[in-house]
């Protein structure tokens, strides 16, 4: 068996994982801002409920791409360059996300923050979105040769799969985040966000079963329904006690939810990191898309070494900003004005 | 349509882009860290306010630097899959560590510290700060030791046509990476240090049209107060002639520190890309001389176009070796050695399009390396002459009353900027046709070397890429006016902008415990 590879898939799992149970939230977050109040200050509460963390959540992102370049060059290298139109978008969707983050308050008039309000909406939804394809892409397979190129065009990738993969993370997300906003704010935002979780959370929540169910007939083995079984039982957990206005334990179902079900995908499918649709020779498995073990090996010691510790002070961070916030603590919004005689 | 020039125009607009809000956070962070602890230590309110207000326009400008950063990590795989296939054994690593070992702490600490300000005691809230700011400099490290493993490959033996690494202490400690690295940090700080520079005078001088300061008999400052400007007190004076000195100071300690390592980063390249400092000097024939004007055509592609009409003997070697009278090869003799040495066509692989079998040309556009390494030195020299006038006019306490001093001392601030963005292109473009150069010098391993027009991606169609191309060029300059602006506002409104307090005291918290530091 390939030891260093599969604890680097494993590596890229976790990561992903990482990557999803954080920034769910921040990108469900910025998706509710767009729809569920009118209220500028109830707008600023949602925002700052993700202020102190959300960029620190993006790292996982940018760690999560540059550890599959380091450890599975060929993976990365295939996978973004057949994917090139949806992640120019996903791109282009987080930079006006976090621009929009940082800028919405530093303007005073309506039109800048819905200017921005909407930036930041439709850039998480695409980011959401586009991530949530790439990843279902990975597993069920894209067009690609004998040297890992797409075959068939810019929109080879376009297939169900792509659009179920992208509703999955979309619908994730948004459940996350309300279950995210009950947990950490006051007031009708807080009621807003706990009667948004009970109605539209079991069907949110549906194309991230779908996927699950997708790639479990696919390439499941015993394991990995079992996998299926508990996640099956978490979001059950989840859902329920956020009926009966749980919202610790509801945050938590839905949390554990998502771990065991993206390890019910990502067992499915090992060895196999991106199957090729149009021949089973041209699949890149762990052992043919790795790197040398000797990358592995030390990229397994600084990972060793780094990841508890950014799991320690990003634990620490949710400990500091850890109360519920409500409208009233807000500071008023203030207009800069040039400090020159007038 | 040919994908690799128009891949070649997005890495090199993004990158600059990128590269332009980069020095500023790398340069302007310390600077902050260093008045925040002037604050915990001293208690005067002047560091304070400085913190704050630097502080804010620190926070405007890294965002961009954050969301651009992303497309840089994305775009190796997306439109250059060849290279991520050649260099990943070697290349993910560093950007790897980047992650995990530097932006990990960068944005955590930062969070923390725009949202910790009353919620964390002094010392630890200051630590925080420290902590990102450290952050940012590892990332720089990381990055810089991934480049410099394109200008100069170690660490690793030939595998399959492959580099595969073998000694990541060897990746880490590239002497390229740390002359670069220094040579980045230092070009970082004076961009720091002269937006401090050129945004305090134009404080200054708004508080002299306004007639808050005035001078007495003998030129020297009387710092005046107005109650009716927010934050336009006696210590707003404080606030920006500390910032001038500081900026002015750091400026010319930072171009020192350029002028060091880029010597040594010179010496070093003449040993390992020969012919892209020969490119840099439009030196066709083997001499001494360092070229202060050539004319002719430096773009013909054709050396021999090209007449240096001022020259100064024996500084060419001096740059390369330290002495006056050892020959510096020129073009002429180095194309002919580059084409033994690495062939003179590109592989006829199928794989390369188009391009298969192509003759390769050696020559790096030298307009854009002759020019580009004058134009960083003079735009360097430039502004370290602003900064050492800036302590002379204000050696009284306050600057002249003249609103186009003011105005040259605002647009000085661009001088720095302008040095990185020459240096980089010429570096970059410099090391053309290679992607990744081949590393000549004893520790080298035959055959680790790739040429640009084998890197793009295959599978990628020249439409996708000027579709992306379009999409970040007209985001990218939205965003850039977005925040200039926002810059401008923020800097208008001075310190009242980034602590509204101050403008209107009743705001101020009864119980600052009880209200939350709120960023947005």
């Amino acid at each position: 068996m390939d030891f260093l590879p599969t604890l680097w898939f494993v590596a890229i799992a976790a990561l992903w994982i990482g990557y999803l149970l954080l920034e769910g939230f921040d990108l469900g977050v910025g998706m509710l801002l767009l729809t569920s109040t009118r209220d500028d200050r109830q707008r600023r509460l949602i925002l700052n409920t993700i202020g102190p963390v959300w960029d620190g959540n993006e790292v996982w992102l940018i760690t999560a791409g540059a550890a599959t370049f380091a450890a599975f060059p060929l993976w990365y290298a295939s996978l973004f360059s057949t994917l090139y139109i949806p992640l120019t978008l996903t791109l282009l969707g987080l930079i006006f996300r976090a621009v929009a983050i940082e800028y919405r308050g530093k303007g005073s008039t309506d039109r800048w923050r819905r200017m921005w309000d909407r930036a930041l909406g439709i850039g998480s939804f695409v980011a959401a979105f586009g991530v949530g394809a790439m990843l279902a892409l990975t597993t069920t397979g894209l067009p690609i040769d004998a040297n890992g190129d797409r075959v068939g065009g810019p929109f080879a990738w376009l297939t169900p799969y792509a659009v179920l993969g992208g509703l999955a993370v979309v619908g994730f997300c948004l459940v996350h985040a309300s279950a995210f906003l009950g947990l950490k704010t006051l007031g009708a935002v807080r009621s807003r966000a706990r009667r948004f979780l009970s109605t539209w959370g079991p069907v949110a929540l549906l194309p991230l079963v779908g996927w699950v169910l997708v790639v479990q007939v696919q390439s499941g083995d015993v394991i990995t329904w079992a996998l299926v079984g508990l996640a099956v039982f978490a979001v059950l957990f989840g859902v329920l006690s956020a009926r009966r206005g749980r919202e610790g334990r509801a945050f938590l179902g839905l949390a554990a939810f998502l771990i065991l079900g993206a390890a019910s995908i990502f067992a499915a499918v090992y060895p196999v990191v991106l199957p090729s649709t149009i021949d089973g020779a041209f699949d890149l498995t762990i052992s043919s898309a790795s790197s040398g073990d000797y990358t592995l090996g030390v990229m397994a010691v600084v990972t060793a070494i780094g990841l508890p510790l950014v799991l320690l002070y990003q634990g620490w961070t949710y400990w500091v900003f850890r109360q519920r916030l409500g409208v009233q603590h807000l500071p008023e919004a203030h207009a800069v004005e040039p400090a020159v005689l007038r | 349509m040919d994908p690799l020039e128009i891949a070649r125009w997005q890495f090199g607009i993004t990158t600059v882009y990128h590269f332009v809000m980069v020095p500023l956070t790398l340069g302007l962070g310390p600077l902050v860290a260093i008045m925040q602890t002037m604050w915990v230590r001293t208690g005067q309110e002047r560091y304070l306010r400085m913190t704050k207000f630097w502080g804010k326009l620190y926070l405007i400008n890294f965002i961009v630097g954050v969301a651009t950063g992303l497309v840089q990590e994305f775009q190796f795989g997306m439109a250059w899959s060849e290279y991520s296939r050649f260099v990943g054994d070697v290349f993910g690593a560093p950007l790897a560590m980047e992650g995990l070992l530097a932006f990990f702490f960068e944005s955590t600490f930062l969070g923390l510290w725009i949202f910790g300000w009353s919620r964390l005691p002094k010392k630890l809230h200051l630590a925080t700060l420290w902590v990102a700011v450290a952050g940012s400099i590892a990332s720089a490290f990381f990055i810089i030791v991934a480049n410099s493993w394109m200008q100069h490959p170690v660490g690793v033996e030939l595998v399959d046509g492959r580099p595969v690494l073998t000694d990541i202490w060897a990746v880490l400690t590239n002497n390229t990476a740390l002359t670069a690295y220094s040579h980045t940090l230092f070009g970082a700080l004076a961009v720091g240090a002269a937006f401090l520079v050129g945004i305090s005078w134009y404080q200054l001088w708004q508080r002299r049209r306004d007639g808050i300061d005035t001078t007495d008999a003998r030129g020297r400052v009387i710092v005046g107060a107005r109650e009716d400007i927010p934050g336009r007190d006696r210590i707003d004076h404080g606030v920006w002639l500390r910032s001038l000195r500081i900026g002015a100071v750091v400026a010319i300690l930072g171009f020192g520190g350029v002028a060091i390592t880029g010597d040594a980063q010179a010496k070093l390249m003449f040993e390992q890309q020969p012919l892209k400092m020969a490119a840099a000097e439009g030196a066709c024939h083997d001499g001494t001389s360092f070229s202060v004007l050539s004319i002719g055509n430096l773009g013909s592609g054709n050396c021999d176009d090209v007449v240096a009409i001022i020259e100064i003997p024996g500084i060419l070697s001096f740059l390369a070796h330290g002495d006056f009278d050892t020959e510096i090869k020129g073009v002429n003799t180095l194309i002919p050695e580059y084409r033994a040495l690495y062939g003179t066509n590109l592989s006829d692989d199928p794989l390369y399009g188009e391009r298969a079998g192509q003759e390769i040309n050696y020559l790096p556009i030298m307009e854009v390396t002759y020019w580009g390494f004058r134009l960083m030195i003079g735009f360097g020299i430039l502004a370290a002459g602003a900064a050492v006038l800036a302590l002379w006019l204000t050696r009284k306490g306050t600057v002249p009353r003249s609103k186009p001093v003011m105005w040259a001392a605002v647009a000085s601030i661009a001088a720095p900027f302008a040095a990185n963005i020459a240096g980089w292109v010429f570096t970059e473009m410099g090391r053309q046709p290679f992607v990744v150069a081949p590393n000549p010098t004893p520790g080298g391993v035959d055959g680790v070397f790739m040429f640009t027009a084998a890197a793009v991606s295959p599978g990628v169609t020249g439409e996708e890429i000027i579709f992306s191309l379009a999409a970040f060029a007209l985001v990218y300059g939205a965003i850039l006016v977005v925040e200039l602006r926002l810059l401008v506002r923020y800097v208008r409104g001075g310190v009242a902008s980034a602590m509204p307090e101050l403008g209107n005291p009743d705001d101020a918290p009864e119980k600052p415990d009880d209200v939350l530091a709120f960023a947005y």
